[in-house]
């Protein structure tokens, strides 16, 4: 479409290229000030807290490098855990997260009750701290001594935490159903489809889509904070390091659990980012029509 | 001709306020009712009533015989032989244009995939819009988007089309690919009943024009009678509002 006759003989007017000249000029001198200035912060950043007093002790017990080689594999195999833990329980919080939402936005008198259960599940697990969670499962299940229940502390673990994330991720949902517009669910219904055809082909589909971004947020939210259940003792990338640092009282391997996890978590945040803009961008591009 | 829908003092309210009054009226079968009547007097409501998706106060509605205000009837059911179109055009956004047409034959009617994509196709290539049969609705224009609104409430076909101010969302230009449509609908025999303003319109296909103001039907009559030739003072007075507006 736009390569038409006259846009193949089109070629820019002389103060069209002085423009653009005047604007290159300009982003080379934004450039050069951005690289004198991050030059000059992060030299003085450095020199500060290289020459400070207690650098060499931090350096030692930080940052030893041998040792955080050393001990790399062992938090690498705990870090395994907290993957699996957030992929296991991603499933199940999908699952609960979902069943709640639809029985908090359903009409249906016949699940009054289970609504009524719903919401005080939500309000239950979203108001407690997670970590005030893990030690009441952790350690109040196994006080039961009901037989059949486990006492293993990774499945303890992923229960306290897919107990709270699907509080958090229904409403996530709940909020996504809401936000779509009465008018489709009126179109939906004038076409004949019941509310619950409604709900699964109209609503659901558009409310599911709106709420991705927050979701992988979610997501990465878990991933870290699956690391608390190190407290039950679960052998994760933290508990791991911290075996290994209270045996020799040098922290590197701290350091080298929190640099695995911000490996993956910050090229999942980048990505993230951009699959926000990128539907952002699109509702813009819908709501200029 | 039978009376496809008999509506009989119906009575309806929003928070006290009164937004039919006892309003009876009857639609024949291949006729096109048309509601005219300023802002807020009642139109949209009334076409919502029919469609059951408020429910009326007082009063009874009748589908082809049969009372669908009664509060034990299946709603989807009755839905089911009702088309309605709305001012918004209310497309979903997530399916594509023969998605958006065939899934209510498909999930409502148990019609076989294959063959109610045949039957979009058809409706499509009748309409003009057959090229556009996998886009999503956002990259149509206003107009080719009610077009098919129109086409996905036709797919079932229902005994009755409810049209809420279809072209008031649009712009001048593409109002009158949308009205042909109609057009030709009343040429094939569809029942109707319409909300509009477009004056002009509404001469050309009405067999009757009823007047709302204030949750009543104040005039009621032939195009020919109530469009030039209005007796109430209030539809006199509400046309020459339109007149110089400039929509007649
Ligand atoms: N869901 C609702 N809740 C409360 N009031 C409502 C509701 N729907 C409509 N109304 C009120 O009922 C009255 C009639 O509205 P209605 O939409 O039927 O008018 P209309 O004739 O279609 O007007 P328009 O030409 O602007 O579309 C208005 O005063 C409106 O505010
Ligand atoms: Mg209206």
């Amino acid at each position: 479409m736009l390569n038409g006759p006259d846009q193949q003989a089109w070629s820019p007017s002389s103060r069209e290229l002085e423009r653009r000249n005047a604007r290159r000029q300009i982003s080379r001198k934004q450039i050069t000030i951005a690289g004198i200035s991050s030059v000059l912060v992060l030299g003085a950043l450095y020199t500060l807290i290289i020459t400070s007093p207690g650098w060499q002790v931090v350096k030692d017990t930080f940052f030893d490098l041998d040792y955080g080689r050393e001990v790399l594999p062992t938090v690498l195999r705990g870090l395994v855990v907290n993957i699996q833990l957030s992929f296991i329980g991603g499933f199940f919080i999908a699952v609960i997260a979902l069943s709640l939402a639809l029985i908090r936005t359903t009409k249906s008198a016949a699940l009054t009750p289970f609504r009524f259960l719903a919401t005080a599940y939500v309000d239950i697990f979203r108001g407690a701290p997670l970590l005030l969670i893990i030690l009441l499962v952790g350690f109040g299940v196994p006080a039961l001594r009901v037989a059949g229940l486990t006492s293993n502390v990774i499945v303890l673990g992923t229960v306290a935490v897919v107990l709270t994330y699907s509080a958090y991720v229904a409403e996530v949902i709940r909020s996504g159903i809401m936000s779509i517009h009465p008018s489709q669910r009126a179109a939906a219904r004038s076409l004949g489809l019941t509310s619950g055809q409604t709900m699964r082909f109209v609503v659901l589909p558009q409310a599911i889509k709106r709420v991705i971004p927050p979701l992988l947020n979610d997501f990465v939210s878990l991933l870290k904070d699956t690391g608390l259940v190190s407290i039950l003792g679960v052998t994760d990338a933290v508990r791991a390091a911290q075996i290994n640092a209270s045996r020799t009282f040098n922290y590197t391997p701290y350091v080298v659990s929190a640099i695995l996890f911000l490996l993956i978590t910050i090229p999942l945040t980048r990505y993230i980012d951009r699959v926000i803009r990128r539907s952002s961008a699109k509702q813009n591009s819908e709501g200029a029509i | 001709m039978s009376n496809v829908l008999e509506l009989v003092n119906v009575r309806k309210s929003f928070d006290n306020e009164l937004v039919l009054n006892d309003l009876s009226l009857t639609v024949k079968e291949h006729t096109a009712t048309v509601l005219i009547g300023a802002s807020g007097s009642g139109k949209s409501t009334l076409l919502r009533c029919i469609n059951l998706l408020e429910t009326i106060d007082d009063g009874q509605i009748f589908l082809d015989g049969q009372e669908i205000s009664d509060p034990l009837i299946s709603v989807d059911e009755v839905r089911r032989r009702l088309g309605m179109v709305f001012q918004s055009f209310n497309l979903f956004p997530h399916k594509t244009v023969l998605e958006n047409i065939t899934l209510s034959p498909i999930k409502v009617h148990g019609i076989a995939p294959d063959q109610a994509r045949d039957q979009a196709m058809v409706l499509l290539k009748r309409f003009d819009l057959a090229d556009k049969a996998d886009q999503y609705p956002d990259r149509l224009s206003g107009g080719q988007q009610q077009r098919v609104a129109i086409i996905r409430s036709l797919a079932v076909n229902p005994r009755v089309l409810l049209l809420d101010e279809i072209t008031s969302a649009l712009d001048p230009v593409l109002v009158n690919e949308v009205l042909s449509i109609v057009r030709d609908l009343k040429h094939d025999g569809m029942t109707m009943v319409l909300a509009t303003h477009e004056m002009g319109f509404a001469t050309q296909v009405a067999d009757e024009v009823c007047f709302l103001e204030s949750g009543m039907i104040l005039e009621r009559g032939s195009a020919e009678q109530v469009l030039k030739n209005p007796q109430n003072a209030k539809t006199k007075d509400f046309l020459k509002r339109v007149h110089e507006a400039g929509r007649l």
